[in-house]
């Protein structure tokens, strides 16, 4: 397991986001975290990449215990993320946001960067290089100088999984990476994502269109006010009666409460 | 007594960075030129006091207005950086303007009141700090009213909470924009016309109103009203104590004390509650 | 053919500058030039954080005026050689910029302003206060000039403005330098990243703080060195250096000059330390800065990001 979660809780101000979470990532896979809007998908997204700290439980990566590490530390591990809103660095062009994204894979620092201009220039190259394979992994070889702002939306995704391939992952963290996206451009997603898996990268993804996820994932796990109701395959996951119950029972327990 | 007129001031200038995201560095410009127009309807307009202080809290208003007119709404869109910079520049524009049209003499009002302290009991207050005490307080009041239980207030509310929804429903944002840049003038308008005749009148008086008032909106909380006004008490006592305990000099590094610790250690402010991450 | 118009132009004024003293004959424009170039180095500092992080410091006169009055009392009171003053004046406002910047953590936007605000005011009132190590409004004068041992040459003086004119260009040289080195590297880039999207960036590995941090200290390293530098040529020390009008003066210069660019604080310093001087024979300061405050909304009205960057997009 290259990412474990252990009793995550979240709670404030009354309300539980997470409450008492359990499971496994494993290396080499594509797992999905699905559930109803509101069920706490992204609050565990935000613990696990240290953006919120949990109100109990742990998580550990690679057998080390990384719960309320900052989230530049946990990134120099290999766990990077992307938002499910649209997070870009907007007045940079393509190409330099994916050199911005590249910055854990230099080391040039305060000192270098004044004394020793050799070694910029070539960690300048190496990186430029690195940045044009990412640029077109993804896809964005044509628009490498356009400002990230003037790109359409749906390319605008793309350079925000570019921009997180390029930190080097093991494990890549998705957060609703087709949220607004056409069919079409759904269906390159899904190809880009296996191409990722098949890279050696781990993906762990968040996602809301069920097409999409039972057509790429390994795994699915499925949360549901805070508490995790089923984790298996695809197949397994579809015939789960909670599962069910979840998605197309929710006028029943609205009548309820 | 200055409790009173810092959560005026406080006030003022939380409800326009909380409502227009606007920093108005310039809130202390609004103060002294409520000051000035006192000084001009009384000493030149030859004015009755009582009427005085009205005509400046209108002055204000007004020249908030504009502001906004001319200056604010065509940067609706623009950044945050660009506005506050904006509003520096008309801070130095007004302070300059001020020291050009009134010179950099110290001016003084007169004030009808009687200079005999009052006693009652053990307290002895002197009159015209009573009556800056009271009439700041009605003031906080009327804004309180007009804020909770007005049309206006409850449309000044809203766009505050969803400036999206607000529009949706019918309310003219910019319109709102301009009366509450308006109204947070009007208000550090008031405090200058009262504080006016306690202390004396020079160009720069506003920089230190300004800190004061953005002292007063730290210690409360962004776009609360009752911690602006809760604030403007607690940096009146925490002045006093410290001008007592340590020397008068330092009195006015109170301000700027607080604010920095306030914001080292709970940058949503004393009175705001929790809030949620992410 | 236009870049090598603009070439010639940049490599025109480089030989002007570096010739100055020669051909400026008035003395007093030999001062507005040396004032210049002690504004370029202020400028310059405050663009770093101001252009690149994107946070915005009206405390940075705080740190100029740390370092005037570090280096003018070591120099006075101890009789401590003025180069180790200027050191000095570089040491403790970084001192000063890291302590703010370890501890404005998650202190962004407004509220950075308002920190550094806050900074500078109280600095300004123990300086005005605190008698017995500033002598208060009175100042401290007698601060002695720099002084060059040279084994061949014997001891130069660096009191003539000639000489002084050369020590302010290696200082704006050398911070240019610092500042263009920063800013073509990977810091540079995390420096953009945190102005860009802090979030974004911290996700990437970036670590926010560290690169804050280092900002702020270079940032006050240069602001102080400025400081110094006045300090041993105005050879007077007061509480004025921490009169608003200069962080009014350096965030108009880094503004109207471009900020996020190099040259924009350089030109934006020598515009607008030029220019109070023709007004100087019209008008009175109260005007100026009047006229300062007008031009500031102005130039964001129209050229928001300077004019450097307005003239690069004209090729």
């Amino acid at each position: 397991m290259i990412l474990e979660v252990r009793d995550l809780a979240v709670r404030f101000g009354g309300v539980t986001a997470v409450g008492g979470v359990s499971f496994g990532v494993a290396a080499g896979t594509v797992t999905s975290l699905i559930g109803p809007n509101g069920a706490g998908k992204t609050t565990a997204f935000n613990v696990i990449t240290g953006f919120q700290r949990p109100t109990a439980g742990g998580v550990m990566h690679d057998g080390t215990t990384i719960t309320g590490w900052r989230p530049h530390r946990i990134a120099a591990r290999g766990l990077v993320r992307t938002f499910q809103k649209t997070s870009l660095f907007p007045g940079l062009s393509v190409h330099e946001n994916v050199l911005t994204g590249l910055h854990l894979r230099g080391r040039v620092g305060f000192v270098a960067a004044l004394l020793r201009r050799g070694r910029v220039g070539a960690e300048e190259r190496a990186l430029d290089d690195e940045a044009e394979r990412v640029i077109g992994f993804v896809g964005l070889g044509a628009r490498r100088e356009t400002l990230a702002s003037a790109l359409p939306y749906g390319e605008q995704r793309l350079l925000e999984l570019a921009v997180a391939l390029a930190a080097r992952p093991r494990l890549l963290l998705l957060d609703e990476p087709g949220s607004g996206m056409t069919i079409s451009e759904k269906s390159a997603l899904a190809a880009l994502i296996q191409r990722v898996r098949d890279d050696g990268i781990t993906v762990f993804l968040v996602e809301h269109d069920m097409r999409l996820v039972m057509g790429i994932s390994d795994r699915v796990l499925v949360l549901n006010y805070g508490r995790l109701i089923a984790d298996g395959s695809v197949t397994e996951v579809q015939r789960d009666p909670e599962v069910i119950r979840a998605y197309l029972g929710t006028g029943a327990t609205r009548e309820r409460a | 007594m200055l409790g009173a007129t810092y959560s005026l001031l406080g006030i003022g200038l939380t409800l326009v960075f909380g409502l227009m995201n606007v920093v108005n560095f310039a809130h202390g410009e609004f103060y002294t030129l409520g000051a000035y127009a006192t000084f001009a309807a009384l000493v030149l307009g030859s004015v009755n006091f009582f009427l005085a202080i009205p005509i400046a809290i209108v002055v204000g208003a007004a020249a908030g207005a504009l502001c906004d007119r001319v200056l604010l709404r065509p940067l609706r869109g623009a950044s945050i950086d660009t506005v506050m910079l904006v509003m520096i520049g008309v801070w130095i524009a007004m302070q300059n303007a001020e020291l050009l049209g009134w010179g950099g003499v110290a001016k003084n009002i007169p004030t009808p009141l009687p200079t005999q302290p009052l006693t009652a009991g053990p307290v002895s207050v002197a009159p015209l700090r009573l009556f800056v005490f009271v009439v700041s307080g009605l003031l906080i009041l009327g804004a309180h009213l007009v804020l909770a239980k007005t049309k206006l207030g409850r449309a000044m509310r809203a766009t505050f909470q969803d400036r999206e929804t607000a529009a949706l429903m019918g309310v003219s944002i910019d319109r709102i924009h301009t009366i509450t840049f308006a109204f947070g003038a009007g208000l550090a308008a008031a405090a200058g016309a009262l504080l006016g005749p306690v202390f004396l009148l020079y160009p720069s008086m506003g920089d230190l109103a300004s800190l004061k008032a953005f002292s007063v909106v730290i210690l409360g909380g962004l776009g609360n009203f009752a911690g602006a006004a809760l604030g403007g008490l607690v940096l009146g006592i925490a002045e006093e104590l410290g001008a007592g305990y340590i020397s008068s000099g330092y009195r006015d590094a109170v301000g700027f004390i607080i604010i920095v610790v306030v914001l080292l250690l709970r940058p949503a402010g004393l009175f705001a509650r929790a809030e949620r991450v992410g | 053919m236009r870049r090598s118009g603009s070439r010639i132009v940049v490599a025109a004024s480089l030989v002007a500058a570096a010739t100055a003293p020669a051909w400026v004959w008035n003395p007093y424009h030999l001062h507005t030039l040396i004032m210049a170039g002690i504004f370029a180095v202020l400028a310059l500092s405050l663009n770093l954080l101001l252009g690149y992080t994107g946070q915005l410091s009206l405390g940075h006169a705080a740190f100029f005026g740390i370092g005037a009055y570090a280096s003018g009392l070591l120099t006075v009171k101890l009789e401590w050689s003025p180069w180790i003053g200027l050191v000095v004046a570089i040491a403790l406002p970084a001192l000063a910029g890291w302590v703010i910047g370890r501890l404005a953590l998650k202190i962004r936007g407004a509220y950075f302003v308002l920190l550094t605000i806050s900074f500078a005011g109280v600095v300004s009132l123990v300086s005005v206060n605190w008698m017995e190590l500033t002598n208060g409004p009175l100042g401290l004068p007698g601060v002695p000039p720099l002084e060059l041992a040279l084994p061949w040459l014997g001891e130069v003086s660096l009191r003539t403005k000639s000489a002084y004119y050369y020590v302010v260009v290696a200082a704006v040289a050398l911070c240019y330098l610092v500042c263009l080195g920063l800013v073509r590297s990977r810091v540079g880039r995390a420096l953009v990243a945190l102005r860009e999207n802090e979030t974004l960036a911290e996700s990437v590995g970036i670590n926010v703080t560290h690169y804050l941090v280092l900002a702020t200290v270079v940032s006050a390293a240069m602001a102080g060195l400025g400081g110094g530098l006045y300090a041993h040529y105005t050879r007077f020390v007061s509480p004025e250096v921490f009169l608003f009008t200069y962080t009014v003066t350096m965030v108009i210069m880094v503004v109207a000059g471009g900020k996020g660019t190099l040259a924009g604080p350089v030109l934006g310093a020598v515009l607008f330390t030029a220019l109070p001087e023709v007004l100087r024979a019209a008008t009175s300061w109260q005007w100026q800065m009047l006229l300062y405050g007008m031009l500031l909304v102005i130039v964001l009205f129209f050229l928001p990001q300077g004019i450097v960057p307005a003239v690069q997009r004209r090729r």
